[in-house]
This record gives structure tokens, sequence and C-alpha cells, in this order.
């Protein structure tokens, strides 16, 4: 047998399908491969995220391009006799589209065609474990050439012709940091990597991360020659240990072959390069407190100027880059500013990546060119709203950004588009969300964030926040008054002009785009004291309707507290006084009975209800 | 009193190990939040001795050292129950309902998140994302993270380890 009629088995590990057990599909696989004496004709790996979280857990066989989908337990035994042994594939684990069709190939799924594959290329197709993988893809050539044919300049240069801008979430040119950086005096410099991904919602870093380490690691050491710097740090988050193992094995592996370390393949480039693990706070993902959190002190911003590229870590001159900017950087060494330059739009060069998650059909990881529409990634990619539900908004970039309606979809996605709209393009959460969600709800979670993770520097952040999540409170529990929303507006007008960094400058977004897209939502919550999306817990309330009421027991099973009531052949009802509302009885009531309803609280008929015990 | 910790050969270079012990306080400064990890990783939580022991050793002043533990979330200051529920609190998991997934365990737990019950079984804490984003809403049972939570699930998995417990004890009883 060749070894290119080798089947190669893939499994996933990313967080999606790793939460999802894969970890056990592995060892079932290896186990049964094993057994039956398949180990010269099948060769499992682990993988990094492959991109459909959805479909989780995922397995993918090469190099056939084979992909199939929540795998379970039972269907390994399956795989094995009938697609290793008999050469006939499971088709009933391919990918099923909301046609009924099932799909073989991964790369005809709408959800991987249609994207455009540069970061994330190796995520989901080597191993991250190897060393050798990443090599045999071209790994580490970006920083081959960078130290054997161009000279610092050079480099500096070549990132400031791709015109890549910071992955970070503001857009500001890389090449033009590298730069700062370059030219500032001094012999002490160091490099770093921002890998404290805080946003809820996003995972795009956590995953490169794990998935392909290296192309990172690439990436710091090419910045650490070009601007001079012989330390550098990755300054991780503690929250990702599949993450944090990722980077030590990357570290070890790759100081071993001499891409880190004492003169980097044979030339006088030294650097030293150190792993910190975060502890927890959303603001150290801000630039200057991440450096004083590496100080060992408070993570709290300072003032800028001067900028960490004149006066950062230590008082020495710092670049800080985000994870995908440094993974964009090994591919514009490797393949040229020139092929870089020519995917996406011209102010935004290269491409987006976005962890696509919410009420959307297709979740997982998406990298598209630059001036993709919202419409592309969220039908074309992610294949619409789950259940055939109405659309209703696209929240993108964290807590520091902004909710869109379905009037912006054919907004194009890069930098300067997304904010004039309001929103911001972020580090690459993009949420979306469908009429069951309520965007006061919303904006409220994302400001109670915000207010949770200030830093408590300035006061406008501090207290500003805090005054606005209580009128937020106010409105959502239906004891809004005429002119909150006004006072909503006036209280992030100073927020936003009174903050020092960027969680308080943006903190605010939420709010601001909820009021302005979807103001009529905030004044029926105001004025008719409703909920429209029926999410808030003061406006609605749960009762069971007599005559559809089976007194099957499930809403008195699950109830945490006694507030479902009844008894055999009794019809249920709901003590409303015990009620916490927390919709588990209306979860579980059997939908042919469909006897648990969800009303407004201040209609009509729960006074009719609720009267009647 | 030795708390075994291990040296992490990417944290700090070799050269700066070694003369740990003659640097001044400012230097070691940036020793703070990595030993902090370790007692925690070590013990569940910080105990004051242990503050007082790495003030000892890192010159810092152990309010130094207070005010940068009670900074970062990552730090808590009373031990740990035997079982970690951390809800995830993503923005997926927010408008996947995780919120009301952790209503719900506070009222069956009968604690606010960052307490333990009262038989040091079980703590609840909240938690901004795991990146299991995906699968929201999640929750992290020991580390192990269940995605697509349901109120169903949810109480089929604390039913679960409530028996599991209940008959390591009988076990142990006997």
């Amino acid at each position: 047998m060749t070894e290119s009629e080798k089947i190669e088995v893939l499994v996933c590990l990313g967080t999606g399908c790793e939460s999802a057990k894969s970890d056990l599909l592995y060892d079932k696989l290896a186990e049964q491969v094993k057994k039956k004496k398949l180990g010269d004709k099948v060769e499992i790996t682990r993988i990094g995220c492959h991109g459909l979280c959805q479909q989780a857990p995922v397995i993918a066989i090469e190099p056939e391009g084979l992909f199939y989908c929540q795998v379970g337990d039972d269907d390994i035994a399956e795989i094995v006799t009938s697609h290793f042994i008999k050469g006939e594939p499971v088709e009933r684990l391919y990918y099923e589209s909301p046609e009924g069709e099932r799909i073989p190939h991964y790369k005809d799924i709408p959800f991987y065609s249609k994207q455009h594959r540069v970061v994330l290329k190796n995520s989901g197709h080597i191993d991250p474990g190897s060393i050798d993988d990443y090599l045999a893809v071209g790994g580490y050539k970006g920083l081959e050439r960078a130290l054997k044919e161009m000279s610092p300049e050079e480099v500096v240069d070549e990132v400031l012709n791709s015109g890549l801008r910071g992955r970070g979430g503001a857009g500001f040119p890389a090449g033009l940091k590298w730069k700062l950086g370059r030219n500032a005096p001094g012999h002490k410099k160091y490099a770093i990597c921002n890998a404290d991904e805080g946003d809820p919602g996003a995972f795009m870093d956590g995953s490169i991360l794990v998935a392909d380490p290296h192309s990172v690691l690439e990436g710091l050491s090419i910045c650490a020659y070009a601007i001079g710097a012989d330390e550098a740090y990755v300054y991780v988050r503690h929250e990702y240990p599949a993450a944090v193992a990722s980077l030590k094995k990357a570290l070890k592996d790759s100081y071993e072959r001499e891409f880190w370390g004492e003169s980097i393949l044979g030339s006088k480039f030294s650097l030293q390069i150190h792993l910190m693990e975060g502890a927890g706070a959303f603001v150290c993902g801000e630039e200057t407190a991440l450096m004083a959190s590496i100080e060992g002190r408070r993570g709290m911003p300072r003032p800028r100027p001067p900028f960490p590229t004149e006066s950062g870590l230590w008082g020495k001159p710092t670049v800080i880059n985000n994870v995908k900017s440094l993974a964009n950087a090994s591919v514009i060494l490797r393949e040229g500013w020139e092929w870089f330059k020519s995917i996406g739009t011209e102010g935004s060069p290269g491409t987006a990546i976005f962890s696509l998650t919410g009420k959307v059909r297709n979740t997982g990881l998406v990298e598209v060119p630059m001036g993709a529409t919202l419409r592309n990634i969220i039908f074309d990619v992610g294949g619409g709203v789950k259940e055939d539900r109405t659309f209703k908004a696209v929240q993108t970039g964290g807590p520091a950004g902004g909710c869109l309606p379905a009037e912006k979809l054919d907004l194009p996605v890069d930098f300067d588009s997304l904010r004039e709209a309001g929103a911001i393009m972020g580090s690459g959460g993009m949420i979306v969300m469908d009429e069951t969600t309520c965007m006061v709800d919303v904006a409220r979670y994302f400001l109670s964030f915000t207010q949770q993770e200030s830093c408590g520097k300035c006061t406008p952040c501090r207290m500003g926040t805090l005054q606005m999540l209580r009128i937020l409170d106010k409105i959502r529990e239906g004891r809004g008054e005429d002119g909150d929303i006004e006072k909503l507006l006036e209280l992030c007008d100073t927020v936003v002009n009174g903050s020092l960094c960027g969680l308080g400058q943006n903190a605010p977004n939420p709010v601001l785009t909820t009021i302005e897209y979807f103001r009529d939502e905030y004044e029926a919550h105001v004025k008719d004291n409703t909920c429209p999306a029926m999410v808030c817990k003061e406006l609605v309330k749960f009762v069971i309707d007599p005559e559809k009421c089976t007194a099957c027991g499930a809403c008195k099973r699950i109830c945490p507290t006694g507030a479902a009531q009844g008894k055999k052949d009794v019809i249920h009802h709901i003590q409303q006084d015990l009620c916490i509302k927390c919709g588990a009885c209306y979860e579980v009531c059997p939908p042919k009975a469909d006897a648990v309803m969800k009303i407004p609280a201040h209609s009509e008929l729960a006074r009719e209800i609720g009267g009647a015990k | 009193m030795s708390l075994g910790l291990i040296p992490n050969p990417f944290m700090t270079s070799e050269s700066r190990r070694e003369s740990m012990a003659e640097q001044s306080a400012v230097e070691l400064q940036h020793e703070v939040i990595p030993r902090l990890q370790e007692i925690q990783e070590k013990f569940g939580y910080i105990p004051q001795e242990a503050v007082e022991w790495l003030s000892s050793q890192l010159k810092v002043s152990s309010q130094e050292i207070y005010g940068v533990a009670t900074f970062y979330n990552h730090f808590r200051f009373n031990p740990p129950g035997k079982h970690e529920i951390r809800v995830c609190l993503g923005t997926a998991c927010h408008v996947g309902g995780g919120e009301k997934i952790l209503d719900t365990l506070s009222e069956r737990l009968g604690i606010q998140p960052g307490e333990t019950t009262a038989d040091e079984r079980y703590s609840l804490e909240r938690v901004a994302c795991v990146g299991a984003c995906a699968l929201a809403p999640a929750v992290l049972l020991d580390d192990e993270v269940h995605g697509r939570m349901t109120q169903r699930s949810l109480k089929r998995l604390l039913d679960k380890v409530d028996r599991a417990d209940k008959k390591a004890a009988k076990g142990s009883d006997e």
C-alpha cells in the first residue's frame, strides 16, 4: 500500500467539538483502528477548529475531503467497518443542507465554499502539535525570507505596503506601528502578541492558537526582527487552557528548531519569547493595561501619548499586535505584499475573520475577504437565521460594538464602513439575533459587562456606565419613564468623551446603536410596559392553559422553586409569587399539549389567569 | 514553608531566575501574577498565609499583592466547593438563555454566583466567555464544557452528580 492511499482521519478538537466530547471520539477511533489492525492504512490526527462548529463534533477524512457531522460514539464502529474496511462511506453522517440534500465533501458545503481562507488555511487541516506539519505547508518560510533576504527596514516596508491593518479591532496600520517601533530610539525593545481575547462571543484568536499556533509565533518573530526587539511576550487568556497548552508545545518545538532563541536560523538575530497567562481582566486587552499586567500590576490603562511604540513595557519601545495580525504577517512575508493586497478592499486589504454565533444556522469560524457584505456572511456562509425565524440584528465588535438592523445587511464589512454605521469591526465576534432577542436586554447585557470590567480609573466610565445600567434596568423591569431614553443618550455622550481608553469610549456603543435602530422597542418597554421579544423577565408571565393541560407533571418535576403545582389527573397551575421565570416549564411542556404559555405580564389575559388561582 | 512552585521555562529567563533573590522589589513585581496563579493552582484559592509568604519572597508588600490579586477576576479568596460550576455568560450564551440557567442553578443550590454551598459541595461562578459560543448556552462543571444546555439537561446533569456523590459517600461509609 502506498503512502498516498492512506486514509487520514482528522478529528476536530476545537472548542466547539471538544465540548461535544470529540476527545472521546478520538480515543474510540484509535481503539477501533488498533483492534481491526488498520494501523498501516488509517492515520488519526487531532486538529484544531475545522470551522463548522454547529455540526460538532466533526471528522474530516482526507485526501478525499469527506466530512462527517455530529458524529456520535456509536457511529465510530460503523465508520471503521463500512468506510475504512469496505470503502463505503457512511452517507447518513454527511452534512445535510436545509433542503435535505446530503453533501459529502466539505468544500461543497456553502459554509466552506463561500469563504476565502488565508489565516485559517491551516486550521483544521494540519496537526497543530506537529511543527513538521506546519513546515510542510510552507511554515516559517516567511521568517526565513525575512532573516536571510531582507533587512529589518525591508520587512517593515513589506508590511507597510501590504496595507495590513491591526486585527485587534481599531484597524491601525500594522506597518506604521512597526515603523514607529523600529524608529524609536533605544536598544531594548519588546514585541508583544495580544492573545487576551476577552470579548464575549468571540473565539477566533483562541481557535487560531489551538489550530495553528506556529503561524502566530512566526509572525511574532518576524515582528521582533523588524522592530529590533530581543524579547517578546505572548499574553494569552487564562480561560483558554487549550490555547495555553498549544502555545507551550509550539514554543518548545519552535525553540528546538531554532525559530527563536539564540542566533535564529544561523543569523545574528536572537529572540527570547515569554508566555504570560492573563488572570481574567477584560480591560487587559487594552494595550497599556496589558503591559501593566505583564509588569505585575493592576491592569489599568494609562493615557496615550506616549504610545507604546515610544514608551511601552518597562518604559521601553514596544509593539503590540493581535493574534490575527501576526498570523497575517507570516503570510505576507511568505507570499509577498502584492498578493495580500489583491485580497479585500483598497482601504482594508486582506480578510476578515469572524466567529459567527447566535441565532444563525451555521455557527462557526468564518473568514471572508474584506468588503464582503453582512448578508454574504450571515446568509451565504451562515445559512441564514435558525429555525426560519426573522433576522432582527447582528452585533459585531463585542461589548464595544454595535447592533445593526436588517437595513444594514448589505453593508460591506471593513474597518471604516462598520464604524460609520455605529458598530465596529472589533476583534471578530459576530452574533446574529432574531425576533426572540430583546434589544434593550442586549444593550443592558453588554453594558453590564463593561460596567463590571471598568477598571474604575475614569469617573465617567465607572459611574456613568453604572447610571446607564440603572436606567436600563428600570426600563427592562417596566418602570421606565418619559425622558429615560434621552437621559441615556446624554450619559452615552459623557462616557464617550470622558474616558481614557477604548473600553470607556466604546462602552456606550451597544446602547447608542440599539436606540438608533430599535427605538420602538425601548418605547414599547417604557410606554406600554411590554417587551416585544418576550424576554424581559418582569414583563412576561408563564401560565398554564387549563384547557390544554394534560396533568402530565413535566412542569412540576422540573420547576426549581415549586411554583408549578398540581397532582395526578389535576390540571396544573403556576403559583406566580414563587415563579422565577426561568422558563423550564415552558421548555418541557410536551408539544402535543403545549399548555404552558409565555404571555405579556400586563396583558388582559395575564390579569384574568393571574387572578384565578 | 515551601509551596513547591514549578519554574516555568518561558516565564522568566534562567539568568533572571537565578539572581531573583538579589533583585530589588521593582524587578520582582512582574512575578506577582504568575506566582499567584501557581498558588491558586495548588490550593484552589489564595490563602492569606500564601500572600504573606509571597510578599516575603518577592519583597513586594502584601497590600500591593492583594491590590493586584483583587483586580483580576481569576483569583478567589475562599476555598472552592467540591464541584465547581461555571455558567458561561458570553454574548452567544446570554442570547441563548444562559442567564436563566444561572437563575435556576442559583435557586437549586441556594447560593449566589461567587459563593460555595454550606456543605462545600458546589461553588457557582459566572464566566465571561469560554469560547464554546457555537454550543451556547454552555455550563462548565469541573472544567468540563457542557454545551447546548437546556433546563432539562441541566437537571439531568446535576442529578447525575448528586447520585454519584451519594454513591461515593455510601461506599466510604461501609
